[in-house]
């Protein structure tokens, strides 16, 4: 059994820490690339969204390298995402390619089942080894998100343009030459206290803008044209709203711990939007709220096109946008979506930040309150 | 005290049940007008572009409805069925109503959500009918009469008697199915078959040609089920296990020429239904499939071109195919 799985930011990297750890095989699939765009856009449905696309063409690259167990979570609804599996088992068939899916969920709640899965792609029935692995896998997770944070946070700072983000191909690299999470640990370990010596220059007229919207095109940097690095280069530091390992967090541990930060989202939500919408349609209302009270210059929802529980956000944003008194931005990504366009919006976004916090600055000074 | 109900969306599965419902409470219910063009463009205004044709057509008729009544009925309908969704756009509708639309009167915009068990039934329907009256047993007597409305209404679209033959309580055009020799099944979301305008009346187009049109919803429902349940995952959400079913029981029917779906653009559900239903009828029947997409841009003739070429071909089917199929298997010496 050789298994593969879809990219999704740097998620690979603790999955296949993971997998060393229990010393399963996987075929990893080549970096995101236009080419892997091109062969998911041709074989999917015209109007799917973005992310089964780009999963599609990862998984036709990955059994050309000899995969031939597709690993996947699962949900159950309303969002496509649920059903994603189901449609890429058809269209795979229709192209003669023999391959099995594993989607962990409980199918009607049968845990049986989910274990069932989970210990056939372990290859062990031993779910403490399972377990101790999982928790490793989340831990190398957890840090690898943490480390992308502060770098899309501290970037702008930077007295040498450049630095992090030598240093942080560096760990990039690092991980994927590594076997086991041990020693993924031990880099980003490195990582963390190198990213401290960088020289920053604290004083500087840096911006503040959340990322809210639709969680693959957040998390996937090739999906958003890396979105975060650009804002970065604009002179804004950058909060993405989601992260791989708050979406395992919640989904796997959320009833037994429950983030405080899920709950706050929800709350904020609550007067716009009442009950979920499937995706994270509420989240989006309530990350943009928080952003707000947070003091954050501006946000912006990123989403593909025809992703449904955005368009419903994205439906609302223009009554919070006057509410709150925040510009958004939206911007929806598709398989056409071409990269000059898109910066040039970012461009004229971020001027527009920027005059507006002048003006503040100088309403401030010259008001006699 | 006058009650609007939008004719969209949802409307053409449970009107009966909610006109009736308010009128036995002694509601005035309005309903907005037919879909037509005015209403369109009142809706492609007043929401975002990204939005899906009936959801735009339905802020349009809730635009022709808000200055008419004192209340609109748009209730936030999560699930209608345990462990089945309908589409994200109807678990935000009021939300996307409320910010879309300026100067609204009230709206009673009751969560209806069953997706764990039907439970919460007289609670929901309490809610909605204590708008108007106080008296429980009055909202329950006036729900049990909806409900007989509701079930006199299946029945008659049982009977091969389509949501467009049907004006108010009146069956205005009874189908002689005799007079039909070939039959071809629409599928669809209801708010996009039998709407007559933005389904540019595609029903009577059909029959025109001397078709029998079946929908999803002229199929016995345990047998949509059992073929529905055949995907290895649960269609979890209520219309695409629906429409699944019929497009599977559609495929082996020998009395059903062909297979029409029509859906609109940008539609979340129908990239993957109507994907699935077609890979399907392709790889495992001998019936023609095809898909037709609609928007707000009216052009008729395309559609019409398209019908016409589906119809000559089932039409040519009829009349040669079965006479010299083995043709080429026996004529051939390699």
């Amino acid at each position: 059994m050789k298994i593969t799985f879809p990219h999704m930011g740097n998620t690979y990297l603790p999955v296949k820490a993971m997998f060393d750890d229990l010393g399963v095989e996987v075929v990893l699939p080549p970096k995101n690339s236009k080419k892997t765009l091109e062969i998911g856009t041709k074989y999917s449905p015209e109007l799917i969204c973005l992310p089964m696309k780009i999963n599609l063409g990862n998984y036709i690259q990955s059994i050309e390298k000899g995969a031939d167990t597709i690993l996947v979570t699962g949900s159950c609804g309303p969002c496509r995402y649920g059903y994603f599996a189901e449609v890429e088992k058809e269209i795979l068939k229709d192209l003669g390619y023999d391959v099995e899916f594993v989607i962990l969920e409980a199918p009607d709640g049968d845990l049986k089942e989910f274990y069932n899965r989970v210990s056939r792609v372990a290859n062990t029935k031993n779910m403490i080894k399972i377990g101790k692995s999982l928790k490793n896998g989340i831990q190398v997770l957890r840090k690898l998100d943490k480390f992308e944070a502060s770098v899309l946070k501290l970037r702008p700072y930077e007295k040498n343009k450049g630095e992090i983000d030598t240093l942080y191909k560096e760990l990039i690299k690092n991980l994927e030459k590594s076997t086991g999470s041990s020693q993924m640990i031990k880099y980003i370990h490195q990582a963390q206290e190198a990213i401290k010596d960088i020289d920053l220059q604290k004083d500087r007229d840096v911006l503040k803008v959340g990322i809210v919207g639709e969680i693959y095109t957040i998390i996937e940097d090739f999906a958003n044209i890396d979105i975060g690095k650009k804002l970065n280069e604009l002179g804004a530091e950058v909060h993405k709203s989601h992260t791989t390992s708050g979406w395992v967090l919640e989904h796997l541990f959320y009833n037994s711990i429950g983030s405080t930060r899920e709950k706050q989202v929800r709350k904020a939500a609550k007067p716009y939007m009442k009950t979920m919408v499937g995706g994270h349609g509420r989240e989006t209302i309530g990350n943009t709220i928080l952003y707000t009270k947070e003091g954050y210059d501006g946000v912006i929802q990123i989403m593909p096109f025809t992703c449904m529980p955005e368009i419903v956000a994205m439906s609302i944003l223009p009554k919070l946008q006057q509410e709150y008194g925040i510009p958004i931005l939206t911007l929806i990504i598709d398989e056409m979506t071409g990269e000059a366009g898109y910066v040039t919006r970012l461009e004229a976004y971020i001027d527009l930040l920027r005059n507006r916090r002048e003006k503040y600055k100088n309403e401030k000074m010259l008001s006699w309150r | 005290m006058k009650i609007g109900i939008p004719r969209g969306l949802l409307y053409y599965y449970y009107y009966p049940l909610w006109t009736k419902f308010f009128e036995t409470l002694e509601a005035e219910v309005v309903v907005s007008e037919k879909t037509n063009k005015q209403i369109i463009d009142y809706g492609v205004k007043n929401t975002v572009d990204e939005a899906c044709l009936p959801v735009k057509v339905y802020h349009g008729h809730v635009i022709a409805l808000k200055d008419k009544v004192d209340y609109i009925f748009v209730p936030k309908i999560m699930s209608i069925y345990k462990n089945e969704y309908i589409c994200p756009k109807f678990c935000g509708l009021p939300e996307m109503i409320k910010s879309a639309v300026k100067d609204l009167p009230p709206i009673i915009d009751t969560t209806i959500d069953f997706h764990k068990s039907k439970k919460n039934l007289p609670k929901t329907v309490h809610e909605i009918g204590k708008i108007i009256t106080t008296d429980k047993k009055k909202i329950d007597f006036a729900f049990r009469e909806a409900i007989k409305q509701h079930e006199s209404y299946k029945a008659k679209i049982k009977d091969g008697i389509l949501p467009v033959d049907i004006e108010g309580n009146k069956v205005f055009k009874y189908i002689n199915p005799y007079k039909y020799r070939q039959k071809i099944v629409l599928l669809g979301h209801p708010y996009n078959i039998y709407d007559k305008y933005l389904s540019m009346n595609i029903i009577e187009k059909l029959r025109k040609y001397g078709l029998e049109v079946l929908t999803q919803d002229s199929f016995d429902r345990n047998i949509i089920n059992k073929k529905a349940a055949t995907m290895d995952k649960k269609m979890f959400w209520s219309f695409g296990r629906k429409v699944l079913g019929a497009a599977f029981h559609a495929m082996e029917r020998e009395d059903i020429q062909g297979i029409i779906y029509l859906s609109s653009f940008g539609c979340g559900l129908d990239s993957v239904i109507a994907d699935i239903a077609e890979r399907r009828t392709r790889r495992s029947s001998e019936k023609p499939f095809i898909l037709l997409t609609l928007d707000e841009h009216t052009g008729e003739a395309g559609i019409d071109t398209r019908i016409e070429a589906f119809v000559d071909m089932i039409k040519w089917r009829g009349k040669n195919e079965n006479n010299f199929s083995t043709y080429g298997e026996y004529i051939s010496t390699r």
